[in-house]
């Protein structure tokens, strides 16, 4: 069933039927524990992937987690039956079941990445998800004696982040960057217009709605303590957008009170121990074909096609050929109108195929955004068409010459069948 | 192009606020109308309009979904900006997608269920449906009154993607744009899907809807170059990839999507 969902390895189904049996089965599995919850539109699955990676070495305990990307409660569940009742875990949750975990897990730190639209037929428009965040964070407990109570790190240059997280007692405000604004110009605290300025810095041109003093900042490759220090962001994963998510890890890290065998990290370790991170969940992995190094990448929705574009533009050769591949199933929405919010124009140049179950959308797109293209509906017989114009790589640990692509369905597809 | 075309101003095609009405993909809508009339060898100018600067003139107008609150601020501010009003009473072409569709009404609802007025360049009024948001997959028969395509035909079936909470009804001095085969389309009981009325025409459907239904971006087209004076240029276009994607949405929907899955779909959201 999860498998034909095309939602990951099956292990889903456990954490269902246990939770039919017991509905509680969560907050059960989680007491005693050290719960961090990462959560966002964009960024959960490597985010939490960099977490579990900043608080572990070879001498410290596993963190359990859920690192197939099944990011609600079933999953969760999947992910904590059969290990140690006790250490820390570390979460993916999704957008809409963060009230939902934080009632049950009872989390130490939770981290909010951002909010952009994506998903609107299951998720909701963007104001409807940050009035339910609003709620559930305004009921978390300040930070007090022998580690109880809850931290929020969450980034400070996303209003709809600030927004929902300005009820919580306890934030630690990370100035992570946010390229995507076009969500959140309408003002949620009183319906003015957010006007964003150059240096990053934005606020309300009607009410007190401003970006907050922040704990720490993002400048190019350093990370900026509010305390004066300064850390070198040196990270194995590629793009502007691991490196803010680097920074809302290495600030969440040092959070968590840790255990004998996971003690607790500062922030300069989180970051060192991030270098010799260089994919997640088959994210940013490489695979070779043909003599070809293809880079596989993942990107959902508007803000998330943006970002990628931007690491294309910094770590892809100019002319790579581009294989993109896009699903309209469940986990994906079924809407694909989000296809003309993205900039497929900056492909222009490169040669580009169109695959996956729902290309004949995307071929209206790249007709229209005059992005010359060729349709292949398999996506692996879609691979091949772009390994085959690709200039041969020069060796597995080479610069890719061929990069995918896909969105969430699209993308688990392919990675099966390479 | 045309010898003349140089001392004419170009086409001009303004997306409306897409700060506040382009959540949802509409914004297509417009580049998708540019394109057309510049493979035709128009000179066009495409406008992204912002809500924070006065609404430029222009020939066709494109308004598309967004959320409640922006909703309520776009039908605010065009009101006061009063541009698109004298531009739709001298014969500009709009068309309104989702809540681009109901704020062209007379009346809409907030997310608080308070009412809130509309352009009123359209006869239709909206509530808040008292059920679930329709989402899914809608096919519409164009209605028999609505205005004839470009090559003289009625238009294609409809197809798109419609994701709303609204129910809509069609007052007497407007006529609906299509009968819904499946999908819920304005949802007042009465089978309709979106309303027009002389050069405005308003829709529940995404996809954006002038992707999956070139005819009508033509028929829009069209109306924009005879209000101009102008005539239709006689260039066809190679809409092969429009026509497949069309055959593909057409075809799944009509055999899968049955009633009672419709049922199914609008619960679980």
């Amino acid at each position: 069933m999860s498998r034909l969902l095309g939602r990951g390895s099956g292990t889903v189904i456990g954490g269902r039927a246990g939770l039919a049996i017991d509905p509680k089965l969560l907050a059960i599995l989680a007491k005693d524990r050290i719960v961090a919850l990462v959560s966002g539109t964009n960024g959960k699955t490597t985010t939490t992937g960099m977490l579990v990676a900043a608080l572990t070495d070879s001498d410290s305990e596993p963190v359990v987690t859920n690192t197939t990307g099944a990011n609600m409660p079933a999953g969760h569940v999947a992910a904590l039956i059969g290990t140690r009742p006790s250490g820390t875990v570390v979460l993916e949750v999704d957008e809409g079941y963060l009230g939902h975990l934080i009632e049950e897990a009872h989390p130490q730190v939770v981290v909010l990445l951002n909010l952009s639209r994506d998903q609107l037929d299951r998720i909701a428009e963007v104001r409807m998800l940050v009035d339910k965040w609003r709620a559930v964070l305004g009921r978390l407990e300040p930070v007090g004696q022998g580690g109880s109570g809850t931290v929020v790190v969450a980034n400070a240059d996303d209003p709809m982040v600030v927004w929902a997280a300005s009820t919580a007692p306890d934030v630690r405000w990370v100035g992570a960057g946010q390229v995507w604004h076009d969500d959140a110009v309408g003002c949620p605290a009183c319906g003015g217009r957010v006007v964003f300025e150059a240096s990053g810095n934005w606020g309300c041109d009607n009410c007190e709605f401003a970006r907050p003093e922040r704990f720490a900042w993002l400048e190019d490759d350093v990370l900026v303590m509010a305390d004066g220090s300064r850390y070198p962001v040196n990270i194995g994963l590629p793009g502007r957008f691991n490196r803010a998510n680097a920074a809302m890890v290495a600030v969440a890290a040092p959070e968590l009170v840790g255990t004998y065998r996971q003690p607790r990290v500062s922030v300069g370790t989180a970051l060192a121990r991030l270098a010799g991170l260089h994919e997640v969940a088959g994210r940013f992995s490489t695979v070779q074909r043909q003599g070809r190094v293809i880079r596989l990448l993942l990107a959902k929705n508007p803000a998330g096609w943006t970002a990628i574009f931007d690491l294309l533009d910094e770590s892809s050769h100019p002319t790579s050929p581009v294989v993109l591949s896009i699903n309209a199933r469940v986990a994906d929405g079924f809407d694909t109108s989000w296809l003309w919010d993205v900039p497929f124009e900056r492909l222009a140049g490169r040669t580009v195929v169109a695959t996956g179950e729902r290309c004949r959308d995307l071929a209206v797109r790249l007709r229209y955004a005059e992005v010359d293209h060729q349709v292949v509906p398999d996506a692996l017989e879609a691979v091949d068409t772009a390994v085959r114009g690709a200039a041969p790589s020069s060796g597995p640990d080479g610069p890719p010459s061929v990069e995918f692509l896909g969105n969430y369905t699209a993308f688990a597809q392919l990675r099966r069948r390479l | 192009m045309s010898t003349t075309a140089g001392s004419r101003t170009p086409l001009t095609v303004v997306v409306i606020y897409p700060d506040l009405l382009g959540t949802y993909g509409d914004g297509g809508n417009g580049l998708i109308l540019a394109r057309r009339a510049e493979w035709r060898g128009l000179e066009v100018n495409l406008i992204q309009a912002p809500s924070d600067r006065h609404l430029p003139r222009g020939d066709l107008y494109c308004l598309g979904g967004g959320e409640d609150g922006p909703q309520v601020r776009a039908a605010t501010t065009l009101i006061a900006d009063g541009t698109l009003l004298r531009a739709a009473a001298d014969g500009a072409v709009v068309l309104g997608v989702c809540a681009g569709f109901q704020l062209l009404g007379r009346q809409f609802p907030d997310a608080a269920d308070r009412p809130h007025d509309g352009l009123g360049l359209l006869d239709v009024t909206t509530r808040k449906g008292s059920g679930m948001r329709a989402v899914g997959e809608l096919v519409a028969t164009v209605d028999e009154a609505a205005p004839a395509g470009i090559d003289g035909a009625r238009l294609p079936l409809l197809t798109g993607f419609e994701n709303h909470g609204g129910v809509t009804t069609i007052g007497s001095g407007a006529s609906p744009l299509a009968r819904v085969i499946t999908g819920v389309g304005n949802g007042g009981g009465d089978g309709t899907e979106g309303a027009w009325t002389d050069r405005v025409v308003g829709t529940y459907l995404h996809g954006p809807v002038l992707a999956r239904n070139v005819g009508l971006a033509d028929l829009l087209l069209g109306w924009a170059l005879a209000s101009r004076g102008e005539t239709f240029p006689r260039v066809a276009l190679d809409d092969v990839e429009e026509s497949a994607l069309r055959a593909e949405r057409l075809a799944g929907v009509g055999n899968v999507r049955s009633a009672r899955s419709d049922r199914e779909r609008r619960r679980r959201v």
